[in-house]
Parts: structure tokens; C-alpha cells; sequence
């Protein structure tokens, strides 16, 4: 009898695929046998040849919701089916490798069981099935099955136990699977109180929500703090409690239609706002309506997602206006996860209390993502997305495990093995202690969770970077050896990856743009064009250098940037005398800078650098855009583009003009000609709109101008591809004037798309640079 | 200043300056060293602490205090917060040719000012010049011994949790008086160094309190490194509260132009200490009591987790890391 054994790779395991090949195969009338293992997924199949390939090729056009088939190998299986029909077996592997997968957002199924009044989880807010609902926030250990995840704690009924028996059932081996008689509780309390007795406990908080209150709800991966959008006065208390008064909100509505009465939403926007990911899509907000202004101060976008579990659709039912749903703590802290936490930590934040006792075992906060030329780009990575392995590009197959600690912002960790990266989900500022603390348990757990042994460690080259810290002191216990990776050759790395450029290619032009990452010469860089491949970089050009007026002092006060650049390109007696009149010229004289002075001449906490972010926030200060204080990382650079009208684009012509000089074998794109063009605007009148689009596009030109004019280097291919990465290219505007402008003449452009530009895709790149130091991959000459 | 080799120009500028200025038996002998009685140091306790210092300044001096008086009171405090009495210091001295004899009589009367305070003789010594530009001004070094009191034991691996930490005054004033004597930074400002000698305060401190853990004197790398090194040491987190430390507001305001964390202010006479709980408030009381300590306050509190970890509760409700640094504060913000 003819068979044949296939072999799957990729997001196989976890995710109901076994039941799914069960119910092809008893579809198409074939005996055998499926089972995981260590690799992913055995099939062996036996019956005629037409019927074989009918369940290949269903197999590959059925795929689930939260599966992906990287890899289907067939090859010929002699003998006999060892017993009639077709059979789910047990693993044969003694190390399954199982993993993790995301959490997913309530599939059309789930949702269609709890608006039905017939049906036994109506209303129920922990519904979920194979395709969809909690998955990384509840597990605990591995293998992945109900007894390491926080739904151990609840025995399932017997219909749940049931289906979940069923091969037949969407919930076959589903393992949160649960119901009203067996499954978790919420309930409501006052803060601080007792608990509210209501017949529908989620109508209760709805109707709080729609008096203003707010409402802290423990949702699938933390707490958040909701509140009626369209009620100003509540917004500003949210604001005034959390003591967060400028960085946006994101928004939950019922449903697409309620988002674009606020937003346009593009079919790309749409797909990914529904996608089982269900992450907070940046949308422009431009819809006949608007929330209200506490919402997004000084931005011209909305960041809206769709409720993404069966609680929130609930919470939802029947509003016609979105809520804010923002991190459920104090300002930036991460949000709290479990309930006596929060019953302390939001006390003073919150009214109301909505509450369940299934415990969060790992905080995973909301993704966000925006849509750029129709494809998707993520900005932080986290639900939906952690841990789905990333398939490292051709050629990093045999490296050996390894674990890259990432940056110190935004950071995530990566580790690699089997030639994929495993990215964890976004946890934030290593220097916040419980985003520390989360950060030392995840990578524990990451590592049981894929049954990962690192053979190297990777970290940045800033040497006080927490991250590097934490990876030298491990190292060492653990005898490994460290790779340290630049900043910016890891941004480049990471882009590179992202594009599947594969190990063996020639290196590339980078533009790298963002805040600061530690130079090799020991100055602070952030705006530079490196030529890189995986396995190294030279530094080919560089932005104006200026001194960072006070350290980290200057990023909390962009005046300071402002200073040291107007400084740095005209000095300021020359400033004074030509454009003494401007109320900055005043403003500036008030600041301590005969102290700032004193400073540079003895050399105390004046690092140089290069950034280009902090170009952004000089020219933000200048405009008296957050001149004083920056109230969250990156708003002088964000208000900036969002003054940018498109009236002010369609009129500025050319943008302020740069220039180019050599200085001792580097290319430096020296900002002089622009602040006197800048200033000289200032003078006219012309308003900051124009003067923000007039750098925009200067900067674009000028950067474009660079690579063009390093494409003429022997080792450079004129054509590209050059690589675009950094925290500054989430400026949307500057990101497509230089890729528009670089395919215009010709060059070819990678971006960043399922890692984000910023330091959240920074482990991704120094894992990539780590594995290709490996010397099993040995280069062939 | 302009003396080379050993001849009589060197021992009438040591006869001069530094004989006179310590006026002390053992130093005036003028031998090749000091001779200590061992019944003597035995009749103060069971082990004997020996430490040394090198000192160098720039400026000579700043406000509140200067390079002489530091030699003196730093070693006292390094013998000092391992539990000893200070005794007995070496005075070692490196000029640069050119020095004014003046300047160095008035570094000299300063250490030996601060000798007589803190209860130590300074009974041998000794000095080279060095051409210009082989030495900055002038350097000096002090070696010291005391005594250790018979079963006192401070180790900040004994540290457990719940126990208390305690700072005697102040933070940062002697490293944000030495940064604006130096840098000329164009500030108002009248802060002083707090350079002075802990030993009386250290004694009063052991006698309320005998059960004391550890003491530090937090100097170079400032209050936030000797948190670090308990933390290291004792393999749990040292908790503490911004709102409860001690920081002048013109200190802040220096450390906010400037833009640095005036945690990692050196100071040079300013100790931490970890207590047991219940010894804490009579620990405080007697901290309070003594002019070195009239500031005393209780700063945070020892915890299990993070190990090896201080954490600080921030003003605006916050837990943040406070590290110990591997080079100077760079920024970290990407
Ligand atoms: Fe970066
Ligand atoms: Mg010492
Ligand atoms: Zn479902
Ligand atoms: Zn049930």
C-alpha cells in the first residue's frame, strides 16, 4: 500500500493543528498516523495517490488562524498502516520542543458563541477555542498543557472536559478552555472596597465608564485604565491621577465602524486592526469626529485597536464612542498584573475595579503597529506577536544557541537557535524595578519554554547599560563567552534580518538614526551610515557632532540641544548679534549658560554625540515645541512631524540645505547652512509648520544625497539596498521622503516590518551579529 | 619651592613646616620611624586596623574644607567604619617644584587641625619634589592605624532583611562644593564640604546600637556605591525612598544644571549604616545627638528581592534601579 511521511515545520505545535490533519485525513479517506515532535509535526499517510494530494494541498491552503508552515517535506513510506482509520498519537520524542505561541484575539467562532442567547457561554468573558484566546500571558512551564498555566487552578466540567476530548471539537486540546460552570469569575469592586453585587457585572462597569468614571480592568495581559474617550473632564482626571499629561492614549471601539467615525482605515489598516494579533493600529485622525483633545495631545494620529478578548467585546456591546484603555499604573511604570497589586498600586488611579480570578503569569502589554505604503510595520511588539519565532535568513541554520540581552529602553531579548530568533514580547525601561524584575524572570522562563541552553551571550557595547550588565555578570557564572555589538551596526543587523538578507551577501550602505548608542570611538552616536554586513561595519559618515550639555539632562530638556547646536554652527555671540529679536534669543539668556559654558570649557558631563533624535528635539525647542521638558521619550521629535501640515509640505520646496565635509576620513553632514536657512525663516515669520516640514525635507535630501554620493565607493552597490533603521525613522514623514526619494533615484530600500525600527528590534540585530561571529559559519572564499 | 636631593634645604622646609606643624614626641624625634608602644594599642581592643589613602584635589582648596584636612579625615574614616579607633597617621607628601611654602604651611595647620579633632597624632612622614609638571601641585598620602574594639564584628554580609539604613546628614555637598570650586561654574552658591571625622560619631553610634551590621563612608561614587557594595555583599536589595534623602536643595539644583544624580556625589563625611531593626530608632537618637550627625536620618530599609539590587521609590511613585556604575553616569537613553 503506498504511503507517505511528511514532515512540518513552523508554528505547528499548540495551535490545533493535529485535529485539523485528523479531520483532513478522515475527509479524504486516508489511514495513519500525526504526532509532534521535536521538530514540529510526523504525518504518515496511507491510501491512493489522488487522495494524498488532496490532503497536501488542503493542508497547505487550510492553514489555522494561528499556524504557519515554514517548511512541508514529503518522501516516499513503504509497509502497511498499523491500524485502520486515522489516529492522533502521543508525542515519540522524548524532548518535545513545543514553545509557546501568542496570544490571540477572540476568533468569529467564540464570538458567535457568546452573542448566541441559546448558547452555554453566552455572555461568557473567558470563551476561547483552539484558534484563539490567552496563550503567553497564562503558561508557566512547559510542555504547554493546562497544568502549567494559570487555568490549572480551575477542574473543567464535563462538557468542557468533552470537547476538549473531541478530535472533532474546535476545543480539542484546547487549554484554556473553559465555561460559565467551570471556568473563571469577574466581578466589580469600589477601589479601595468593597465588591459591587450586579446582576450583569459587565453592564455595571460599562455603565460606570459611561458616567466618567474610571474603570481599572484586568484584561489578558495586564490591567488597563479605561475611560469614556469623549469625556474631557474624565480624560484630564486620568491624566491628573496617573501624572501622565502628554504621552497618548490608546483607544478601544466596538467595532471598524466606530473607528472610522474618528479615523481613516485604509483595507490594510483594517485587516491588520482584525487580525488575530489584534495590536493598536496607528490610524490618522482624520474621521468626521474626534475624542476628545486630552486624548492625543499635539498629534495628528489616533492609536485605536478592537477589543481582543470576549471581556472587552462585552465591555464594549452597545457604545458608540471608543474608551481609553492606557496601561494600568502610575505614569510610565509597567502595568500591574495581578490583583492585589493593583488593588494597592491603582488605588489612588481608579474608581472602580473590574476584576477575575484567572491569574496573568506573564505581563505582555499591547502591541502597536502602523501601516506604511500599505505594508504593516510594528512599533512595539508584544501581544499577538511574542514569541512567534522569527526564520532567521539563510546561512545562520547551524549557529549555535545564543542569547542577546538587547538595549536598555524598550528592550527585548532574543534568543536563537535552530536558525530562528525568538523575540520576547516588549517589556520597557530596565531601569523601572519591576520591568527588571520581569525582564530577569522572562528570560528564566523563555528559556524553559523553549528548552534553550545558551552557548554565547550577546550585549551592547554601552557599558552601563543595565542589559550589559545583567549579560556580562551571567556570562561569567555561567562561563560563556560575551560578544559585545555596537548600537547601530545591531540596528542595521536587525534590519537586515528583518529583510532576509541572507548571511553571505554583500555588505550594505545603513543609515542608522536614533537617540544615542555607545560609538566605538567612545562618543555617543545616533546618526550615522555605516557600511555593514552581519559581520561588520565601517563608519563611513556621521551627522554634526555637538556636546551633550549635561549628559542625559539634555534628552529630559531639549533647550539644552538647541543651545549646543546653534552654538556649534553659528556660536552664540553671532547668534545674538543676528538674531537677537527672537523671543529664543531671550528665552535662552535666562537659562544658566555661562554655567553651561564653564561645563564644555572643563569637559564635566558634556559628552559628544551625533543623534539625530536630538537634532529633532533642537529644532522642536527652537519652534518652543517642548523647549523646557520633555514630558516622554521622544515627544519633541513626535510634536515636531506633527506640526508638519500638508499645506506646509506642499509649499516648502526644497527643505534647508546641509552640507557635506570631510573630517579625517568621515563623511559628516554638518547641520551649519541649515540653522542659518532656519533661523533666518524665524526672522520672516514663517510659521513653525512650514519651518518643521522646510527640515523634514532637508534632511531627507540631505541623507539621500549621502547615500548617493557614498554608492560611488568601489564597495558599495550604487543600487542598493541600503537599510534603513533606528528610532527616528518611526517618524513617518522623514521614513518616506528618504525611501521615496532613494527609489526615485534608483536605489532599493529596506525597511523594518516584524521588528520595530526603534530599540525594541535591537536584540534581533545583535543575535544576528552574535550568530554570525559563530565560527561554524565559516565564510567560503 | 625648589628643594631636590636630602640636603639641609629639605630638613629645615620639614623642620620648619612639618615638624612644628604636628608638634607631636614621636614625630619630633625625627627617626626612621615611629616607635608605638603594643600595650598601649592592646589596651583598646583585639585587632588592629591599618589602611592608606592617596589624596589628590584639584583645587587645593574649596569651600568648607581642603586637601589636608581630606587626608586626615578620610583615613580616620576608613579605619574608623571598619570599627577601630583611629590612632595613629604617616603623612607622605609629593610637591611640584614651584609650590608656595606657604600653601603647604597652610595644608599642614588644616591636617593638623584636623588631627587634633579627631583624636589621631600624625608620627611619621615624609617628602619629595618632584620638577614641574611631574606632579600637580601637591599630593598626599596618609597611612593610618587604630584599633579594633574587642568582638565588634562589622560585615555588611551580615546584613538580613528588615534591617534599617541610616545616613548621618547630607548628601553630596562635598562632591558638589569640590565640582563648583573647580569648575568655576558661574553659580551662586555657598555649599561647603562636609569633609570632618566620624570616629566620635562611629563610637556613640556602636555604643546605642552594639549591634550595628555594617558602616561605610560613602566617598567616591557617593552613597549610591556603598548601597550597591551592601547589596553585593549581602545578596539582598537595599531599599530607599528619594523622599526621605537627605539632599540640600542647592545641591539638587547644582546635580539638575549639571545633570548629575546626586546619589553618586562623593561625600567625605558622610557614612552609611545598616542596623537591626530594633536598634534603629536608639541608633538614630545617638547619631542625633552627636554634631556629626544632628541630620541623621533613616533613609530605606533591606528587603529580600531584587538580590544584590538597591532600588529607590522615586518621587513621582516609582521603583527605579539605582546601579552601580562602571564608568562615569553616561547616558543611557536610546
Ligand atoms: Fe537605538
Ligand atoms: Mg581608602
Ligand atoms: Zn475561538
Ligand atoms: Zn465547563
Amino acid at each position: 500500500m503506498p504511503g507517505e511521511a511528511v514532515r512540518v515545520r513552523g508554528l505547528v505545535q499548540g495551535v490545533g493543528f493535529r485535529p485539523t490533519v485528523w479531520r483532513l485525513a478522515t475527509e479524504c479517506a486516508l489511514d495513519g498516523e500525526v504526532w509532534n515532535d521535536a521538530e514540529g509535526v510526523v504525518i504518515h499517510i496511507w491510501g491512493d495517490r489522488v487522495a494524498r494530494r488532496r490532503f497536501l494541498s488542503r493542508l497547505r491552503s487550510e492553514v489555522l488562524p494561528l499556524a504557519r508552515i515554514d517548511v512541508l517535506d514529503t518522501a516516499p513510506l513503504g509497509g502497511t498502516p498499523p491500524r485502520a482509520g486515522f489516529h492522533i498519537v502521543a508525542s515519540r520524542s522524548g524532548a518535545v520542543r513545543t514553545g509557546v505561541v501568542p496570544d490571540a484575539a477572540t476568533c468569529s467562532a467564540c464570538y458567535a458563541d457568546i452573542a448566541d442567547s441559546g448558547n452555554r457561554r453566552y455572555r461568557y468573558p473567558f470563551t476561547n477555542c483552539t484558534h484563539c484566546g490567552p496563550r503567553l500571558s497564562i503558561v508557566r512551564g512547559i510542555p504547554y498543557d493546562r497544568a502549567r498555566t494559570s487555568m490549572a487552578e480551575f477542574a473543567m466540567c464535563s462538557r468542557c472536559r468533552a470537547e476538549y476530548a473531541d478530535p472533532g471539537d474546535r476545543r480539542f486540546h484546547a487549554q484554556p478552555n473553559a465555561c460559565p460552570q467551570c471556568g473563571p469569575r469577574l466581578w466589580l469592586e469600589r477601589a479601595g472596597g468593597a465588591v459591587l453585587a450586579a446582576d450583569d457585572t459587565i453592564a455595571a462597569a460599562r455603565r460606570l465608564l459611561t458616567q466618567g468614571q474610571i474603570v481599572a480592568v484586568k484584561g489578558l495581559g495586564g490591567f488597563h485604565l479605561a475611560v469614556a474617550a469623549d469625556n474631557a473632564a474624565a480624560v484630564a482626571r486620568l491624566r491628573q491621577r496617573k501624572g501622565r499629561y502628554h504621552k497618548p492614549f490608546a483607544l478601544m471601539a466596538r467595532n471598524i465602524g466606530v473607528i472610522r467615525r474618528y479615523c481613516a482605515v485604509s483595507a490594510a489598516e483594517q485587516a491588520l486592526l482584525e487580525s488575530p494579533a489584534a495590536p493598536i493600529v496607528l490610524l490618522e485622525a482624520s474621521g468626521p469626529e474626534s475624542v476628545s483633545a486630552a486624548v492625543a495631545p499635539g498629534q495628528r494620529t489616533l492609536g485605536f485597536m478592537l477589543p481582543y478578548t470576549p471581556l472587552h467585546h462585552l465591555l464594549l456591546q452597545g457604545l458608540n464612542q471608543p474608551i481609553v484603555l492606557t496601561s494600568g499604573n502610575r505614569s510610565d511604570a509597567p502595568q500591574c498584573t495581578d490583583n492585589d497589586a493593583a488593588r494597592t498600586r491603582l488605588a489612588g488611579l481608579a474608581d472602580y475595579l473590574l476584576l477575575h480570578d484567572r491569574a496573568i503569569v506573564n505581563r505582555v502589554d499591547d502591541s502597536l503597529a502602523r501601516v506604511v505604503n500599505g505594508t504593516p510595520q510594528l512599533l512595539r511588539r508584544a501581544r499577538g506577536y511574542a514569541p512567534v519565532p522569527l526564520v532567521l535568513p539563510e546561512g545562520f541554520g547551524r549557529a549555535a544557541p545564543l542569547l542577546a540581552m538587547g538595549g536598555e529602553l524598550k528592550n527585548t531579548f532574543c534568543l536563537v537557535r535552530d536558525g530562528t530568533a525568538i523575540l520576547s514580547q516588549h517589556m520597557g525601561d530596565l531601569e523601572d524595578a519591576t520591568t527588571q524584575a520581569d525582564y530577569r524572570r522572562n528570560l528564566t522562563r523563555y528559556q524553559a519554554l523553549f528548552t534553550h541552553r545558551p552557548e554565547r551571550i550577546v550585549v551592547d557595547c554601552h557599558p552601563e547599560y543595565l542589559s550589559t550588565k545583567l549579560g556580562r555578570a551571567h556570562a561569567e557564572r555561567e562561563g560563556l563567552p560575551v560578544v559585545a555589538v555596537q548600537h547601530h551596526h545591531a540596528h542595521i543587523a536587525a534590519c537586515l534580518a528583518d529583510n532576509e538578507r541572507p548571511l553571505e551577501s554583500a555588505p550594505v550602505l545603513g543609515v542608522a538614526l536614533d537617540g544615542l548608542g555607545y560609538g566605538d570611538d567612545g562618543t555617543l552616536w545616533g546618526g550615522e551610515v555605516l557600511l555593514a554586513d552581519y559581520r561588520g561595519y565601517a563608519r563611513l559618515a556621521r551627522l554634526t557632532q555637538v556636546p551633550l550639555l549635561g549628559g542625559a539632562q539634555a534628552v529630559r530638556e531639549p533647550w539644552r540641544c538647541a543651545y549646543a547646536h546653534i552654538r556649534a554652527a553659528l556660536g552664540w555671540r553671532r547668534f545674538a548679534r543676528q538674531y537677537g529679536c527672537l523671543e529664543l534669543c531671550a528665552w535662552l539668556r535666562d537659562r544658566p549658560l555661562a554655567t553651561l559654558e564653564a561645563m564644555l570649557a572643563k569637559d564635566l558631563n558634556c559628552p559628544l554625540t551625533s543623534s539625530c533624535g536630538r537634532l529633532f528635539d533642537a529644532v522642536a525647542a527652537v519652534l518652543g515645541i517642548c523647549r523646557e521638558r520633555a514630558g516622554y521619550e521622544g515627544q519633541a521629535a513626535i510634536e515636531l512631524e506633527a506640526c508638519v501640515t500638508q499645506a506646509a509640505l506642499e509649499t516648502a520646496g526644497e527643505g534647508y540645505p546641509f552640507d557635506l565635509i570631510a573630517d579625517d576620513g568621515l563623511h559628516v553632514l554638518d547641520c551649519t547652512p541649515l540653522w542659518s536657512a532656519l533661523l533666518d525663516d524665524l526672522m520672516r515669520g514663517i510659521t513653525p509648520a512650514l519651518v518643521a516640514a522646510r527640515f523634514h525635507l532637508g534632511l531627507a535630501r540631505a541623507l539621500v544625497g549621502l547615500v548617493i554620493r557614498l554608492g560611488e565607493r568601489p564597495d558599495v552597490h550604487p543600487s542598493g539596498p541600503v537599510a534603513l533603521s533606528g528610532g527616528v525613522f518611526q517618524n513617518r514623514l522623514l521614513f518616506e521622503t528618504v525611501a521615496t526619494g532613494l527609489r526615485e533615484r534608483g536605489v532599493s530600500v529596506f525597511s523594518h516590518r516584524r521588528v520595530p525600527a526603534n530599540d525594541g528590534g535591537l536584540s534581533l540585530g545583535q543575535a544576528a551579529v552574535g550568530a554570525a561571529a559563530d565560527t561554524r559559519l565559516v565564510k567560503p572564499r | 619651592l625648589s628643594h631636590g636631593g636630602g640636603g639641609k634645604a629639605m630638613r629645615d622646609l620639614i623642620d620648619d613646616v612639618f615638624v612644628a606643624g604636628f608638634d607631636n614626641a614621636l614625630l619630633a624625634s625625627l627617626d626612621d620611624q615611629a616607635r608605638i608602644s603594643l600595650a598601649e594599642l592592646a589596651a583598646c581592643g583585639d585587632r588592629l586596623a591599618f589602611t592608606t589613602d592617596s589624596y589628590v584635589v584639584d583645587p587645593l582648596f574649596f569651600p568648607g574644607s581642603d586637601i589636608g584636612a581630606l587626608a586626615v579625615n578620610g583615613t580616620v574614616n576608613d579605619l574608623a567604619v571598619g570599627g577601630a579607633r583611629p590612632l595613629f597617621l604617616s603623612c607622605s607628601v609629593i610637591l611640584e617644584e614651584g609650590l608656595e611654602v606657604a600653601t603647604l604651611r597652610r595644608v599642614v595647620r588644616s591636617m593638623q587641625a584636623a588631627a587634633a579633632a579627631a583624636g589621631v597624632a600624625v608620627v611619621t612622614g615624609d617628602t619629595k619634589v618632584v620638577p614641574r609638571g611631574s606632579a600637580d601641585k601637591l599630593f598626599i598620602n596618609t597611612a593610618g592605624i587604630g584599633v579594633i574594639r574587642a568582638g565588634l564584628e562589622l560585615d555588611p554580609s551580615a546584613v538580613r532583611v528588615g534591617d534599617v539604613i541610616l545616613v548621618n546628614g547630607l548628601l553630596g555637598d562635598h562632591g558638589a562644593a569640590v565640582l563648583n570650586a573647580r569648575g568655576d561654574l558661574a553659580l551662586e552658591s555657598d555649599i561647603a564640604s562636609d569633609c570632618q571625622a566620624l570616629n566620635g560619631l562611629i563610637d556613640t553610634l556602636i555604643e546605642a546600637c552594639p549591634a550595628v551590621r555594617c558602616l561605610r563612608d560613602a566617598t567616591r561614587g557617593g552613597v549610591a556605591t556603598v548601597l550597591n557594595e551592601f547589596a553585593l555583599a549581602c545578596e539582598l536589595c537595599l531599599h530607599i525612598d528619594e523622599h526621605a534623602l537627605p539632599i540640600r536643595e542647592e545641591v539638587k539644583g547644582l546635580c539638575e544644571i549639571l545633570g548629575l544624580d546626586p546619589l553618586y556625589l562623593a561625600n567625605e563625611g558622610k557614612l552609611v549604616a545598616v542596623v537591626p531593626a530594633d536598634g534603629a530608632e536608639a541608633a538614630l537618637a545617638a547619631m542625633r545627638s552627636h554634631p556629626a550627625g544632628r541630620e541623621a536620618v533613616r533613609i530605606g530599609t533591606v528587603c529580600a528581592t531584587p538580590p544584590a539590587t538597591v532600588v529607590m521609590a522615586t518621587l513621582f511613585g516609582g521603583e527605579r534601579i539605582v546601579d552601580m556604575l562602571v564608568g562615569e553616569q553616561l547616558p543611557r537613553i536610546c
